[in-house]
This record gives C-alpha cells, structure tokens and sequence, in this order.
C-alpha cells in the first residue's frame, strides 16, 4: 500500500498492539504461526474484533465478533469511517500531514450512517459503533486480513476502504499501528518482493511508472524490458481464451484446481500449444502438461532466501538433496536460458542475491552474512551499516512531510457479482481449515485425525428446512456447475451461508461452482461469494448414485 | 474454542448446576438454547469471557455436588460459558480426586487408610467393608452408593475417619469421627452420618493457649460470641494505627511462617506492601493435607471468626482489597462455618467496601480444593485458584512479585494469620519473647497415632518433643514407643533417643529433622510399620502433579522398590535396594521444582536409616 507492497508492521509490532481487527480472516486455522504473534498479543491484554460471515475458530478467540453479510466489507468500513468522523474521533493531526483527499472522503462516506451500514452489513449498528470508537480510540490498532478480503470481485475496493481507516486515524507509520495482509505461504512475499508479479521488477519497483528503475535492470541485463505491465493470472486466462496465450509455464501452482470456475479452467489449459510444470509434486496441472521439471522443496532442499508477512527476509539452507531426478529450481531456470541461447552465469545464490542488491535498494542492506548475523532482516534495507524501522510509512508522520502523502480513495458498497436468487438461495463461501492447505497437494500426503474429507457446511436452520442431517450427501449447485458432497450442519454458520473448502477438489471440485469475476485491479476471483442451491439427492440422479456407488471413502468422517 | 470432538450436551440438571455459578447464558453462543437473530450478527467472548476462567473450579464443585459426576456434555457446555479450550477444562477436571468423571453413584463414602488412620484400625475397618459391603467401588444394594479408599482426610485425632459426600438437589458432605463399618455401611444405605465428634482439646481452659483460646468455649456461628471473648480488638487497633504499625509489629515480633518453610512473616507483608503493582492478593492457605496434620481445621471449624478478624488484618497491612481463602475439599464443616462467618462479618461491617466505617476495602472469597495435596504448595495453590490444573510454577518469580493472577500476592498459612491478632494486642516485641531466639510465639502440635489423648495442642517453641508427648499423655496404653513421625508425610521419622530434640526451627533443622505442620504421629510396637511407608509411598505416587521428571518417575520407582522389599523380594540384595532407593531419593531432592519431589522421599528415607525395618542391621 502506499507503493509498497507488503504488511507495514511487525510480528513483534502485532504483539504489542492494544487493537487488533481481524478482517475477512481465519487465521488461526489458515496463518497459525501468525496467528500465534496475535494471541500473544491477546495474552497481554489487546482487544480483538472479528470481522467474518461465519463465527470461525479465530473469532472465537475475539472479544466481539461481528457476522457481516458476504460482501459487505465496504459498507461496514465506510460505516465505521463515517462514525469515526462524527464522533470527532478521527486523528486530524495526522490527516494534515500526511494524507489528501479527506475532505472527498468524508462526504462520500457520509450516506453510510449506523443504520445504513447495519441494513447493508446486517451488523447491528451499535456493534459497529463499538468498533469505530474502540479502533479510533486506540493508542495502538492494528487492520489484519486475507482473502475474505481480497477474493472479491471488488477486492482492491475493501482494500482501500481498510487503508481509509488507518489514514483516517493515524493507525500507520506508528510503532505498534499497521496494515497487514497476511501472507499465505512462506515466501508468498518474497515471490511478489523479486517480481513474480506482472506490473514490478525485483525490489518492488514499477515496469511503467519507474523509467530509471527499468532502464538500471536493462543495462545490468543486457535486454530490454517492455514498458508496460504484464498479464496477471485472470487476464492470461482471457489471453487463451482469445487464442493469444498459447504456451504457459507453470511453477509451483496447481491452477486447475485451485482456481475459480474449475471446468472452464480446465478447458482452456487442453487449448493450450504447449505446457511446462515446474513443480515438486505431480500436481493435476502437471497431468495435463507436455513437459515437467520435477522441482526441489524450497524449505529443505535449496539455498536461498524466504521473506515472510513482516517483510523478513531469512536465509534458508538445503538439508537434504532433492530426491531422484529433481532439481533446484535455480539450476533448472539457468539450463533453460542455455537452452534458448541466453548465458546466465553465477557461480552461487548468494551471486543471484547479490545482483538483487545491486539492483533493488530494499535489499541492498541484506548481504548472506548479515543475514545470518541478525536472523533476517525486514525490508527496506538500504545498506550495509543502518537498519528501518520495523514499520513502513514513518515517514507520513514527518513535518513537513517526505515524499507524497498517502491519499483517501472513496470506494462504495458493491454487493457479490452473482446475487441470490429463488434458484439458487444460498450464499457460499470458501476458506481452508486447520489441517489441509489449499488444494491438497501438499497436504493430502498425509493423515490428520481431523480431516474429514470435503463436506457442504450448512446451518442448523438451512438443513432442517432442506431435511438433510449431517453425513447426508447432497446436490450442491451454482449456475456454472454442480458437485456431491456431504453436509456437516456448523454452528459456526447463520441461516442462508454455506462454506466449503478446496482442499479436496479430486473428490469434490469446489472450485467448479465458484465464480469468476475478477477484479480488474487485482485480478482476484470472487472465490468468497458464490450463490447455489442445495437439493437432496432423489431417485434418478446418475451421478449421485456413481458416485455413491464409488464409494468416496475419503468422505466419510474420521474419528 | 477449541477443536470439539465430542458434541454430547448437558442435561437439564447440569446446566442448572452451571447456571447456578456462572449465572444463564446470554447468547446461543454461551450455550443458551435459543438463538436470536442478534446471535447470529454479534458474538461476544475473549477477555471478558476469558476473565472468568478462575470460576472453573467453583463450577466442577457444583457438577460434582449435584449430578455426582462431570460428564462430557457437562463439561462441553462449562467450557462453552467459560471459552475454555476442552482439553484444558478435561484436564483440569482429571486433576483433583474428588471430581469424578465416569457415571458414580451419588452416595460415596471416601474411608480413610492413611498413615494415621492405618495407627487406629483402617485395615481392619476395611477388611470388615470388604467382606461386609463389599470391594472399593462396588455398588451396593440399589447401585446408588460406593465406597473408595481416602488420603487422609485430616480427622486423625479421631481416627479411623471418613467422609461423606452425598450429591443431589440438596448435596450433602459429612466428616465421620471414629467410625466403623457399621456406620459406613449404614450411610450407604442412605442413613444420615453420625454427628461431629467434639473438638479434641486437651488443654482447653488453660490461660496460657494464645490460638486454641476460644476453640470448643465459643460458639463458632456466633459473632457475639466471638466478640465477647475478645474478637475484633486486633482488627479496631489495626484499622486506627494504619498498615505501618502492622507491618511494623509483625516484622517486630519475628513471626515466622508456620506452613513448612519459615519464612520470616514481616518480610513477606513488607514485600508486597511496598509493591507498585497493584492490585494485591492475600490469600489464606487452608489446603491442609499434610498426612497427620488437622490443626487448621480445628481452629476453622471452632473459631472461624479468627481467621476472617487475621485475614482483614493483613489485608489491610498489605493493601489488599480481596483475599482468598482456599480450603482443602474434605472439610465440609469448615466451609459451612466459614461461609455463615464471612457472611455475618460483612453484614456487620467488618469485611466489604467500608470496614469499620473507615472507607477501607477489603473482602474474602472462599474457594474449595477438590483433593489435591500438591495444591497446598503456594504457586499451584495460585494455579488452582485461577482456574488451571494445581501445578507448581517456577520460582522466581516470587509470589510477592508475581502470585495470584500474576499480581503481587501474600499467601500465608492458618496457623500464621491467626498469630496476628495477638502479636498487635501485646506488641510485636512482647510476642517475641515467647519461645526461642530463632523461633518466636506458639505451635501447634497435631497429636495422632498410638498416643494416649489424641488431639491438638499449643506449647511455646523449645518445648522438647518429649515433653509435648508428655503432654498428651504419652504412648497409649503404656506401650513402648516405636517411632515418631514429625512433621507429617513430608517429615521424617524420629527414634525414642531423639525424644530430647527442641521444637524449633533452629534446633529441628540441626538435628536433621523437621517440625512441618506439627504432626507428631506416634507409632508403637501394635502398628503395621511397612504398612505406614506403603501408604507414604503410594500417597506421593498419587499426589505427584506429574509436571516434572524427577517426582512423576522418581515417586513410582519408589513405591516398587519399598513394595518388593515389603514382599521380601528384593531385587539383589536388600542393600541394593536401599541404595537404589538412596539414588532416587538424591534424584527428587536434587531436581524436583517443588517442596513435594523435594521431600518426597524424606520419610521413607528416615525410617529405612533408622528403625531397621527390613533386617539390614540398621545399615544402608
């Protein structure tokens, strides 16, 4: 945010916070090692405020949860906004010197009274007064969310309206205050941090706005670079849809399933020329794929380095050498440009490190030893003898103030793009539980006593009134497709939501109802809010009897 | 809160006995039975609901009184009220022996076969149970009563004992004096409990007695009666003369804690009184379960005016707003007299917000152990209290940095508390004259055993050990003294040639021995010695909290060496056991992290040096 494009604060920074909300976000069971930073934080006493449709495990842990409606994020946090500003609560100081655009912002958060964002959130408006009022109160707050924020078709819109209400309080580029996405894997932020994003180069820096940044990675290349951003995901989608896209190379994802609108998907991978998979299992996109480089786990068997949600970069070391045919994926890459004529020569990691340092001023700092010396360092780090912050953005905070300030961007209350209907009546959204990660790949290799396989959660409510029980299979349908899963009737869901996870999609292909609207912006796909009817599987439903005559063991509850 | 694996629910009746402690849910989420549609936009939990955990071990005592048991649907809806994780609340509920987690009949007679109850016939009671009623925990006649072998029970002046816990509507609990199987059988039966033996005295009416003055001549639900023999004197003085007079008089008389480890008391009251953080913590240690020991109960259930006049005494010192009293499960008539006197004294305005009309606060909470002895020790008193299983923690911190809640916290003994009042009537300096240099004031004395007046009894420190036998009208019937155990299971054993030894700290600790909480249970040529060190042995097997190595293990091993020696089938020579005994008794004392591994082995220890037990020639 900001230009930058990590979490503003530290673990540490999380831990001794006075407010935390947890927004669109199961932590507990999708980030537990962050999730244990908050609870210690909870431990010394700080407040926390869930913001999720369903009553998770984490909310559990809250000391109030508000159960907003699928999709409502912007209407609660212009609400909030509105609220804040009213009650005089909103940090004007900070507003002065380091931000622009209040004063547009303040008049278009002004529809958003309590009483309109409860009817919008369906969060009681004294609820969402509490909230205000303790988040702006705060000596210390902090904003933490994943993908029930940004798996919207609106997703960088509940960005911003969060942003809106740090800026609004002065809740950044403070000790203690931040903005934090948390990231899903270990090294999802070192992924974006070296460029594996289509609109950056290595060290975050921007392919059309930052000429000189572009022109330093061309000389050192000996290449040229295009000046404009490149597809993401969604669009390369529609890029093989138009037939433009025609060979793809896969590292480390299993797109086939783990993206929204699995058949369609599917279908446009079998329209491809050519496929390469780089991957360290025989994921279903590598079933599909003409050639694949079996790859090295980059936790045990390769050097390099990870940089975690705070923006820690750490070393890693391999331990074990990769099994069979497998190869670091550095070696592989490197054969590949011999291969196309290019002669990529370093001699180490460390030497594909030290070129990042002298091409990215974030981490120029990080040299190996340094690394090693002070178990990671956050970014930016811009030379060898100083160290940051651990929190981004001080600078907003300076008088007069460096660089440009951090602007209020209105956005307004934009319900789910599919919305529901006499045919299809329930809200479905997806996530992950504790035991499994995504769509199983890494995850399925072995047994936990809490897996249960796929099921079709429903309230108590929903199940009486469609006369199914728990352990009951049943027809899920959207307008895209439809599925055969098992119900568990979930105290944690109010009437008229379903949840479902991806992480079995071999049994049950979840992703096959969800949709896919983008968001243009982020290129996300609404995997949170999807309308579909359950129906109880009658007489004469052949896939339904296939499929129970198949015997989906992996179904059945294990106790 | 936590992963739930089972989903059993609670009976109308456990939920009543929840509802009764923690008040009726106010959400679905809590457990209520009907969901409102704000249930299902707003939930509320973490702090608030988090700050009632230490509430968990009040509302196991309602389960277990009404329904009997803890059942899992039971505790599934307490851990819901509670936002408690339920393998934490499973393992708090499996960590105290009178909670019991299988269906049980509501009828349990808990018979006591400890060491001083073993001295006065509890293998014959039980034997005769056995054969009459039938096994430990059958279920006789109608399967609405059981039996079950008691730690002590803390009646051994009247031994052999048993309490009586009757769990219903109405619950009942009931200590039994001087029972016999006929007695037992008939309250299985559903027959009321004999009535409370009278308090064992022998001294009473000597003017001399400082703690035991008013035991058995006041009538001990009467604040009247309280005040009529000089109740609430100490607490005026203490109130007019502010807490640095207090301090000043409890650091002058040099009152040393009388809970085993002697700290001097005025430091303790200084350390926490002196302490920014606030608030403070006082707590009353009533957890006495010291195998022999029964002195506490004595003053608590015949004067317990004293204890709430000491406690608001050292409150005030102290600046404590709240103090708890903790008391050990098996004394139900303590908790019914202290209860009526907590109640009575804050109607008459000498606990709450305004004591005495002088604007100062401080009030008791009274908590209820549920047969733990290990809860005695102060830090897993604190555990216990907050609701946690009774594990000791770390030290330091210290309890006056870091005890109850984390807060800065004086913890002090009975017997300690209750010298105070006389130390501010007569002066700290004038209290310090009584006694030795290194040990000031009175003890108590908790006479048991072989010996010919059984009870409790009060004498200057320096007194000899055979002059306080002496006392109670030495060996029963004449008979030849055995041995001697002083200071209860976590003492040591004592020959007939070290009668002469002086009872004080100073003079204890020279010669090796230990005055613990006052037990001197005596044991003569009639008494089944490898029977008492089985029992020891078992008792600290049973009572280890299991938290660290040395004691967890270190317990078991020597209750199987000690059993094989009994079975006079040593492995090797007996010799070898004893130095493999020798090993694990260094083990424990070297690297348990409390009192209870540390000394785990000390009597045990004592008796095979000294009372050739097992024909080694005296030798190990």
């Amino acid at each position: 945010m900001f230009g930058a494009g990590g979490g503003t604060s530290s673990y540490q920074e999380i831990q001794d916070t006075d407010v935390i909300l947890l927004w669109g976000s199961n932590a507990r069971e999708a980030h537990p090692i962050f999730f244990h930073h908050l609870l210690k934080a909870i431990h010394d006493g700080a407040r926390m405020y869930a913001v999720d449709p369903r009553r998770t495990t984490s909310a559990q842990w809250a000391d109030a949860w508000l159960g907003l409606n699928v999709g409502s994020d912007v209407a609660l946090a212009n609400g909030m906004a509105r609220e804040i500003i009213h009650a005089g609560l909103h940090n004007r100081e900070f507003i002065r010197r380091g931000t622009s655009g209040f004063e547009a912002f303040a008049a278009a958060v002004e529809p958003y009274t309590l009483e309109r964002a409860e009817a919008l959130t369906g969060v009681p408006a004294d609820a969402i007064r509490e909230v205000a009022h303790t988040y702006a109160r705060a000596d210390r707050a902090q904003i933490c969310w994943t993908l029930g924020i940004t798996e919207h078709h609106n997703a960088v819109d509940n960005v911003l309206a969060l942003i809106n209400l740090a800026l609004l309080t002065g809740h950044v580029g403070r000790y203690g205050s931040g903005l934090n996405p948390l990231r899903g894997q270990n090294n999802v932020q070192g992924g974006g941090d070296m460029g594996a994003i289509p609109n950056r180069l290595p060290g975050f820096q921007d392919i059309e706005t930052d000429p000189e940044a572009v022109s330093k990675y061309e000389r050192a290349w000996g290449c040229t670079i295009q000046r404009k951003y490149g597809w993401h995901m969604s669009e390369m989608f529609e890029a093989i849809d138009r037939g433009e896209l025609t060979t793809m190379f896969v590292l480390g994802e299993n797109p086939i399933q783990s993206d929204a609108d699995a058949h369609h998907v599917r279908h446009l991978f079998e329209r491809l020329d050519h496929l390469v998979v780089q991957d360290i299992f025989r994921t279903a996109t590598a079933e599909l794929a003409d050639v694949v480089l079996p790859a090295s786990a980059s936790w045990c068997e390769a050097e390099g380095t990870v940089t975690n949600s705070e923006r820690r970069v750490q070393r890693v070391r391999a331990a074990l050498k990769p099994p069979g045919n497998a190869r670091d994926d550095i070696r592989i890459m490197l054969d590949l440009a011999k291969r196309l004529g290019h002669s990529w020569e370093y001699g180490s990691t460390e030497d594909v490190w030290n070129e990042l340092r002298s091409l990215a001023p974030n981490h120029a700092g990080m040299s190996y030893r340094r690394l090693e010396e002070l178990g990671g360092i956050q970014w930016p780090c811009y030379s060898e003898d100083t160290l940051e912050p651990t929190f981004l953005h001080g600078r907003l905070w300076k008088e007069p103030r460096e660089g440009p300030p951090a602007v209020f961007h209105a956005v307004e209350d934009s319900p789910p793009t599919e919305a529901l209907s006499d045919e299809f009546p329930l809200r479905l959204t997806t996530g992950r539980r504790l035991d499994s990660f995504n769509t199983g790949v890494q995850s399925g290799g072995y047994t936990s006593p809490l897996r249960r396989g796929e099921e079709i959660e429903l309230s108590s409510a929903d199940a009486d009134q469609l006369g199914v029980s728990n352990g009951e299979r049943v027809r899920v349908s959207s307008a895209r497709g439809s599925v055969i899963a098992p119900v568990r009737i979930e105290p944690s869901l109010r009437p008229g939501l379903a949840f479902m996870t991806l992480h079995f999609p071999d049994e049950v292909e979840t992703n096959v109802l969800t949709i896919n609207a983008t968001d243009p912006k982020s290129g996300t796909a609404e995997f949170k809010a999807t309308a579909i009817r359950v129906d109880r599987i009658g007489d004469g439903d052949d896939e339904a009897e296939e499929v129970a005559a198949a015997g989906l063991s992996a179904q059945q509850p294990v106790t | 809160m936590d992963i739930v694996i089972q989903n059993e629910l609670p009976s109308a009746a456990e939920r009543e006995a929840v509802d009764a402690v923690l008040g009726p849910p106010g959400t679905s989420w809590e457990g209520s039975l009907q969901a409102s549609e704000r249930d299902r936009r707003v939930a509320r939990g973490g702090h608030a609901a988090r700050a009632r955990r230490h509430l968990l071990l009040p509302t196991l005592h309602a389960l277990q009184a009404r329904v009997g048991w803890i059942s899992r649907g039971a505790l599934n809806y307490v851990c819901r009220r509670l936002t408690i994780p339920p393998a934490e609340a499973y393992g708090v509920a499996s960590f105290y022996a009178l909670f019991s987690l299988d269906p049980q009949p509501p009828v349990v007679a808990h018979v006591c076969t400890d060491v001083a109850c073993i001295c006065r016939g509890s293998q014959q009671l039980v034997a005769e149970l056995e054969r009459t009623v039938g096994p430990e925990g059958a279920h006789p006649g109608n399967g609405q009563a059981v039996w079950h072998e008691s730690p002590c029970l803390g009646m051994c002046e009247h031994a052999p004992a048993a309490m009586l816990t009757v769990a219903g509507e109405d619950p009942r609990e009931a200590s039994v004096g001087n029972v016999t199987a006929q007695d037992i059988a008939g309250m299985l039966a559903g027959g009321a409990p004999p009535p409370a033996p009278a308090p064992l005295v022998p001294q009473q009416g000597d003017p001399s007695l400082r703690l035991l003055k008013r035991v058995g001549v006041v009538d001990p639900d009467s604040i009247d009666s309280y005040r009529a023999h000089d109740g609430w004197q100490a607490l005026r003085a203490a109130v007019e003369m502010g807490p640095d007079w207090v301090l000043r008089e409890v650091s002058a008389s040099r009152l040393m804690g009388r809970g085993g480890a002697a700290f001097p008391t005025g430091r303790k009251w200084e350390a926490v009184a002196r302490n920014a953080k606030r608030p403070h913590y006082l707590i009353c240690n009533a957890d006495e379960s010291e195998p022999g020991t029964f002195k506490d109960r004595v003053i608590l259930e015949n004067d317990p005016f004293f204890i709430v006049e000491a406690m608001a005494i050292a409150g005030i010192a102290t600046g404590c707003e709240r103090g708890y009293l903790y008391l050990r499960g098996e004394y139900p008539l303590c908790w019914d007299r202290l209860v009526n006197a907590i109640t009575v004294a804050r109607s008459r305005g000498f606990l709450g917000q305004d004591i005495l009309g002088q604007g100062i606060a401080f009030d008791i909470e009274l908590r209820k152990g549920a047969g733990a002895y290990i809860c005695g020790e102060e830090t897993a008193l604190f555990n216990s209290i907050e609701g946690y299983r009774g594990e000791p923690r770390n030290k330091p911190p210290f309890p006056v940095d870091e005890g109850l809640f984390d807060k800065p916290t004086v913890i002090n003994n009975v017997e300690t508390l209750v010298n105070v009042p006389g130390i501010l009537m007569e002066g700290g300096l004038r209290y310090a004259e009584i006694g030795t240099e290194g040990s000031t004031g009175t003890r108590l004395f908790c006479l048991s055993g072989r010996v010919e007046r059984p009870g409790i009894y009060e004498a200057p420190f320096g007194i000899t050990l055979r002059e306080v036998l002496e006392l109670a009208g030495g060996v029963k019937d004449g008979r030849p003294l055995r041995t001697i155990m002083l200071g209860g299971a976590a003492g040591r054993f004592v020959t007939p040639d070290e009668l002469d030894v002086e009872m004080s700290f100073e003079a204890t600790r020279r010669a090796g021995v230990s005055m613990g909480s006052g037990v001197v249970m005596v044991v003569d040529d009639t008494v089944d010695l490898p029977a008492i060190l089985m029992r020891l042995a078992a008792f600290f097997r049973d009572e280890s909290c299991g938290q660290c190595v040395p004691c967890r293990v270190g317990t078991v091993r020597q209750e199987e060496a000690l059993a094989r020696l009994v079975d006079g089938r040593p492995r090797g020579s007996v010799e070898q056991e004893y130095a493999l005994l020798g090993e694990i008794t260094q083990s424990m004392r070297d690297a348990s992290i409390c009192g209870l591994g540390q000394t785990a082995a000390d009597a045990i220890e004592s008796a095979l040096r000294k009372l050739d037990v097992f024909e080694t020639g005296g030798r190990r």
